[in-house]
């Protein structure tokens, strides 16, 4: 905890004195002017966004306005035209290539259609990122990890089937174990809800928070949901023509003077 | 036209980043073996009937047109040669498009829709080096294999087809066979055979790894990989015969 002044000025002449304390928080990921066009259609036009260590984040807003592009750039699936990307303090446009990619380790994503091997089974899925670290680990850990994984989002007993058995909900939690099974700090969701039952949603929703208290992540989730906003944000920030449009707490944005953010929480 | 030069520039620099891919650790042998199993072992089958019914129909066709000039006689050594040379190396390279970069195609392009190459970008692989290395060195190496295999079967095709109105033994069979083949008319063959698999391997993994429009594009990968690889095989036939001929092999 850190004190903070906040000192009110009024014609040049202090007029009071507020001490607050703040919860001091780190910024893992800060984006500075970033910009991205596909061909003539310009996505992102200008997001300037900080992410604090241990929130999370929802960002809203219709299809089109450039959320899942947002966070493609943080992963490295995609690169941003002009702007900086800073992840854990270091701006990426000074990074080598492969100090990038050590950094990128730390960060999770969870695609929107779970993205699963079909080829593989239960187990092979959540071996793959397992086996591929550079650093070797022995196959009675791996087993280890893999069962820890499945058990943290309730999936013990489909170990061994093949992903085409899987429900939609059962493949989300498979992709989620997937991605926290290499215990990473940010935790980036891409519609997590999209295509589930309310109560399915609701379950993953659950998993979200979950998985932010067990294992100390910063997550940022791209929703549609309104619902899985509400359960989920400590933020949230809409977007809206490639800009960060408002920004505030849940009840913040449901309570908006501007009626184009109020209609998006009137569900 | 346009469109055209684009998609060879594309082409091009998809096998530029091949040659750039293969050779640079980390090697993934594990999955290369694995493609080798899947593109190889599994396509014995398909191409020993295709190869058996070739043989048998080849010299069952020729038999008439050999015996209207006296030559029944060379009705073995005639099968041999033109199966060994090109009926084997094209038509089991053919199948291989239908059935390997058919499905290289559509599983690529699937696994594009699906995220599943973008996943692997994000769990410290390199998709490119993992699914297209291994796929195109695997049809380059398991292509002339089968064709040694469906050489070898379009041959007890044809001793079968000559047995249909005749009698002839294996041995005197097999023993005229060998001695009408000549290195000269198998080298060349499996050489351009090499060259067929990583044509369709790599023309396979091109179509799939770009693939766009969702599911329709699926379809589409599929589809024009094999069209686009047959006639790929075709006009490096024609050049590898041209080379051939030049070299007066």
């Amino acid at each position: 905890m850190a004190t903070q002044m906040k000192i009110m000025v009024e014609d040049n002449k202090q007029v009071s004195t507020e001490t607050t304390e703040t919860t001091e928080k780190s910024i893992v990921v800060e984006m500075i002017n970033l910009k991205k066009s596909f061909g003539e259609k310009k996505v992102l036009v200008d997001i300037s966004l900080k992410i604090y260590k241990g929130e999370n984040l929802v960002i809203l807003g219709k299809s089109g306005t450039g959320k899942s592009v947002l966070i493609k750039c943080i992963v490295g699936l995609l690169e941003w035209d002009e702007g900086d990307l800073v992840l854990f303090g270091q701006a990426v446009s000074n990074l080598k290539r492969n100090e990038l990619s050590e950094l990128r380790k730390k960060i999770g994503f969870l695609f929107q259609s779970g993205a699963l091997y079909d080829s593989m089974t239960v187990r092979e899925n959540l071996e793959f990122p397992l086996r591929r670290q550079k650093v070797k680990i022995v196959n009675d850990e791996i087993n280890l990890r893999v069962e820890e994984a499945l058990a943290n989002v309730g999936l013990s007993d489909a170990i061994d089937q093949m992903t085409s058995e899987l429900s939609g909900g059962m493949r989300k939690r498979l992709g989620l174990a997937r991605t926290l099974i290499l215990k990473p700090e940010i935790m980036l969701y891409d519609e997590p809800t999209t295509g589930l039952d309310p109560i399915t949603s609701r379950e993953i929703s659950e998993l979200i928070i979950q998985v932010q208290k067990n294992y100390d992540t910063t997550s940022i989730i791209i929703t549609h949901d309104i619902e899985c906003a509400k359960l989920t944000g400590n933020r949230i920030i809409v977007l809206k023509d490639g800009v960060c449009y408002a920004e505030g707490s849940f009840e913040e944005m449901q309570n908006s003077t501007d009626k184009w953010v109020r209609s998006f929480f009137e569900y | 036209m346009n469109k055209f030069f684009l998609e060879v520039t594309s082409i091009a620099s998809f096998t530029l980043r091949f040659f750039k891919e293969v050779f640079k650790p980390p090697y993934e042998f594990n999955e290369l073996a694995k493609q080798a199993f899947m593109i190889g072992y599994k396509s014995f089958g398909l191409v020993a009937i295709t190869g058996f019914i070739i043989g048998l129909v080849l010299t069952i066709q020729s038999r008439p047109t050999l015996a209207k000039f006296g030559a029944e006689s060379l009705l073995a050594a005639m099968v041999a040669v033109s199966i060994v040379r090109e009926i084997g190396p094209v038509i089991t390279a053919l199948i291989f498009a239908g059935k390997v970069g058919s499905g290289i195609g559509a599983e690529l392009a699937s696994m594009k829709v699906t995220e599943q190459i973008d996943a692997m970008q994000v769990s410290w692989t390199n998709p490119f080096k993992y699914l297209v290395v291994t796929r195109v060195v695997a049809a380059t190496l398991m292509l002339p294999m089968l064709v040694l295999f469906s050489d070898a079967v379009g041959l007890l095709g044809a001793f079968v087809g000559v047995n249909l109105k005749g009698d002839v033994s294996s041995t005197l069979f097999f023993s005229y066979i060998f001695n009408s083949l000549e290195f000269k008319d198998l080298m060349p063959a499996v050489i351009k055979t090499f060259f067929f698999g990583f044509a369709i391997g790599l023309i396979g993994c091109y179509k799939g790894y770009y693939s766009d429009k969702g599911t329709e594009g699926v379809g589409k990968a599929a589809n024009s990989a094999v069209v686009f690889a047959s006639l790929t095989v075709f006009i490096i036939d024609m050049i590898a015969v041209q080379i051939t001929s030049l070299l007066d092999y």
